[in-house]
């Protein structure tokens, strides 16, 4: 196949994706969308086995079947709730592979002195770079959302001088590349550089702030593979890659506006560091918490006129969406105004809640964003915290000790009764303490959020 | 084309690239910022096709052939999962429930026990 009919080729696969993304900003034709852009990406995958240069099919083609069928059935397996794990594990494969494009094209360049333009250099530098960034840092997240390393943040005098100086140095191998140098060692020094900062720079980073951090490296795949389409002068990878770039980008600027902080905050902060001032406001506020129990509580819902639930990550965790919804379904019997207020970085990816609760089926029009949110908690009864924690604190708003400061929260408090869903008395995952469970207004059902909300179905169904 | 001139172009469709990214996503909603990411995370496993050619293009030594069939194997991974779990929260969101008939008012309950 010639090199013109392949690029046009190409060109199929960019305007797939592209429709791909259009049709994501609607619901009834996003998984149009997704098949179509899955479309696209077999027909590239076609056209470059077609291609003249390409000699090992079968040695190709087994890599493709033990890749793709690990995908295919790790994807096919994983719970709803475990989605945000596997978003990072795919990512993280993604930019392992660009990392290892680069390194192969690396290999391939030097051999001939002269090889190596500059511009190439740059390419090689920057996609081996920021792609084991990617690959070892949504390998952490990985093991942090699977729970095999704990999630908060992981933090150690002088950890931000260790972080500069292995970025420094990765940058120094790469800088070499980039300027001519064609030893094996520098590619070494680069990708065990790069890769060890990407270890580095997630552990510190506490679970709440997740979902900014996975879209992130998911931005930092995409621009490693856009570097790769320079390095192999090729169209599809670098558009396709900058699609990914700009959009995970944009993506990551919302979440960081979402909790009011800059990247660099979110980053580097190694967020949930609880300061002196902050523990002492929540102890200084000295109040009681009151429990209740599920019987108290469903004679509220019962006879509530609205009610709000609040779902975050512990919903996910207990996997408590179906049994949520089924105390919705049983309350709008009743004729209790149901609705869910959904803060936009609930969970641990964007829009992760959104997801968990349409599994449950719950209608769309249901699920209310912040700004729509908050102007109802005042004339609604019952609030219903599932999980959430740092997304309903009124510390955000008040106190300036508190990391939180500043983040635009969900006004839970403004409602007349706030009922908490939490396993005990142990703060959040970002170690932050909450005030609105001293709050006179609130009371404590204590409990694994799926058990409780049975509980408050039975006796619901006996009211 | 001169070296230099392919490389204006593809700066050129690198920069456009940038612009459509934001314009596309910017109109996507928060409901479905999961599926989005989702689905932007498959895209990326175009890389698969740097795989193949790195790969398969007359490699010179047994280390590049082992780096590509990595990249190979990583990058299908990607392509094969990211489709597959953008494909199943995507069907979540068509399935809808049937509505139901208005409920009832609230002094029709029955009273306390």
């Amino acid at each position: 196949m010639s090199r013109t009919t392949t690029d046009l080729l190409y060109l199929v696969t960019i305007v797939t994706f592209i429709l791909a993304l259009r049709f994501l900003s609607r619901p009834d034709k996003a998984r149009l969308g997704n098949w179509i852009g899955a479309a696209g990406m077999l027909l590239a995958i076609a056209v470059t086995f077609a291609q003249n240069e390409i000699v090992s099919y079968w040695q190709i083609a087994l890599g493709m079947l033990i890749g793709g069928g690990f995908g295919a059935v790790a994807a096919r397996r994983v719970k709803m709730t475990a989605m945000p794990q596997m978003v990072a594990l795919f990512n993280g494969v993604g930019g392992g592979a660009a990392a290892l494009v680069s390194w192969a094209e690396f290999h391939n360049r030097v051999g001939a002195p002269g090889n190596l333009k500059v511009d190439i250099g740059v390419a090689i530098m920057l996609s081996a770079l920021i792609g084991a960034v990617s690959f070892a840092g949504s390998m952490v997240a990985f093991a942090k959302l699977q729970e095999l390393i704990q999630g908060r943040p992981i933090t150690y005098p002088g950890q931000q001088v260790v972080n500069a100086l292995v970025l420094g140095g990765a940058l120094a191998a790469g800088i070499a590349i980039a300027a001519g140098g064609e030893e094996q060692w520098l590619m070494w020094v680069l990708l065990a550089c790069a890769s060890i900062f990407g270890v580095l720079f997630v552990l510190p980073i506490g679970g709440a702030d997740m979902p900014v951090v996975i879209s992130l490296l998911n931005a930092f795949t995409g621009l490693a593979a856009a570097a790769t389409g320079f390095e192999l002068e090729n169209n599809v990878l670098i558009v396709s890659g900058m699609l990914v770039g700009a959009s995970g980008t944009l993506l990551t600027l919302m979440m960081s506006r979402a909790m009011n902080r800059s990247i660099a905050n979110v980053l580097f902060g190694a967020f949930g560091q609880v300061t002196p001032s902050a523990a002492a406001s929540a102890e200084g506020d000295g109040g009681t918490v009151r429990a209740a129990n599920a019987e108290d509580v469903a004679v509220m819902l019962a006879y509530a006129h609205k009610v709000s639930f609040v779902p975050g990550y512990g919903l996910a965790v207990a996997q408590a969406q179906h049994d949520v919804r089924q105390l919705a379904d049983l309350l709008e019997e009743k004729g209790v105004e149901v609705s869910y207020a959904i803060h936009p970085v609930a969970g641990r990816m964007p829009g992760h809640m959104n997801v968990l609760l349409a599994e449950a089926n719950v209608p769309y029009p249901q699920l209310k964003e912040m700004d729509e949110a908050n102007p109802e908690f005042g004339r609604t009864n019952v609030v219903l915290v599932v999980g959430a924690n740092d997304v309903v604190n009124p510390d955000a708003r008040t106190n300036e000790g508190s990391p939180i400061y500043g983040m635009p929260i969900l006004n839970v408090d403004q409602a007349e009764t706030v009922v908490v869903l939490k396993r005990s008395m142990n703060p959040g995952f970002a170690g932050i303490e909450n005030p609105l469970f001293y709050n006179p207004k609130t009371v404590m059902l204590f409990g694994d959020a799926k058990e409780s909300i049975t509980k408050l179905i039975e006796n619901v169904k006996g009211v | 084309m001169s070296h230099g001139q392919l490389l204006v172009f593809e700066i050129t469709i690198l920069v456009l690239a940038i612009f459509l990214g934001f314009e596309v996503i910017s109109k996507v909603p928060t409901l479905l910022h999961t599926p989005l990411m989702s689905g932007t995370n498959a895209i990326h496993g175009i890389v698969i096709v740097g795989a193949m050619l790195v790969m398969g293009g007359g490699h010179k030594d047994t280390l590049t052939w082992v780096i590509g069939f990595v990249a190979v194997i990583l990058a299908s991974a990607n392509v094969v999962g990211g489709f597959v779990v953008t494909d199943r929260m995507l069907e979540m969101f068509r399935r809808r429930r049937p509505e139901r008939p208005p409920a009832a008012e609230d002094d029709g309950k029955p009273p306390a026990p």
